[in-house]
């Protein structure tokens, strides 16, 4: 018994689809950026695994592409949890259903 | 990837960040929910290991387990008086649904895939050729990094500046 590429890719679509589920259900931002994160993981793992497997003339360049991603989740996630400060400053809730002044 | 530990390894680190990813969804707690990401993102740290991707996995630890989930704590923690759920909103059945949907998709590709697999050895030793490529092949990728982190940090400063900060001066 061996471990393959499919393991990790399937993995990876598991945790990608249970970080869209909470993208798009869950009614706390805070939820919302948590289920973006399992997204960015569920990504670099599948990054990670091509580039231990699939026939390459430079397999490292999964792992600096990850760097990168990590990168721009940390951005992302700095500036977003400054949102949720000014958002609960503002209206008193971080409820995505309740953020709702652009609705027509 | 025939060694017997490597395969234990993968399938004990495999079931722990998928349930633990499970559970941050399911648990009603939000506290609850962080805890079982920073599990998830231990998992996906050891899963790395198991993919001989040494200074990802430290990588991983550093700043998903260490900086990120202490940001998602900050974000809960200054936002006392709001609600600590974790529960669904409207949206949960088609939401269930499409990530029911995606997740199947995403399978029956990576399976049904002639992928085009190497039979070389795992790494050696990465970090060192992750050093060299970040300043040599993708040295513009690096400095534009930089940048997106500056105006990040700025960005996060400047949205949460109390009122009147710059009159105070």
């Amino acid at each position: 018994m061996t471990v393959h590429l499919e393991h990790y890719l399937v993995v990876g679509a598991v945790l990608f689809a249970v970080g869209l589920y909470m993208v798009l259900a869950k009614r706390n931002f805070v939820g919302v950026l948590m289920g973006i994160e399992l997204m960015f993981n569920a990504v670099n793992l599948t990054f990670v695994a091509f580039s231990r497997f699939v026939e390459s003339p430079n397999p490292l360049d999964g792992h600096v592409f990850v760097v990168f991603v990590v990168t721009v989740a940390a951005a992302e996630a700095a500036t977003a949890l400054a949102i949720a400060m000014l958002l609960y400053r503002v209206r008193d809730t971080i409820e995505v259903d309740e953020i709702n002044l652009l609705k027509w | 990837m025939d060694d017997t530990g490597t395969v234990i390894a993968f399938w004990i680190l495999a079931a722990i960040t998928v349930v633990s990813a499970v559970g941050t969804a399911a648990v009603r707690n939000l506290i609850h929910a962080v805890i079982f990401l920073v599990i998830s993102f231990t998992g996906v740290a050891g899963l790395y290991i198991t993919l001989s991707a040494d200074f990802l996995a430290v990588t991983q630890v550093l700043i998903y387990v260490g900086a990120i989930s202490i940001l998602v704590l900050f974000a809960i923690m200054l936002t006392p008086q709001s609600d600590r759920g974790n529960s669904e909103g409207f949206l949960r059945l088609p939401a269930l649904a499409l990530a029911t949907l995606v997740a199947a998709t995403l399978i029956f590709v990576a399976i049904d895939t002639d992928w085009n697999i190497s039979d070389r050895a795992g790494f050696q030793d990465t970090a060192n050729d992750i050093g060299n490529a970040l300043l040599d092949k993708f040295v513009l990728p690096f400095e534009i990094a930089s940048v997106l982190l500056l105006v990040a940090m700025l960005g996060a400063i400047v949205l949460v500046r109390p009122e009147g900060a710059v009159e105070e001066e």
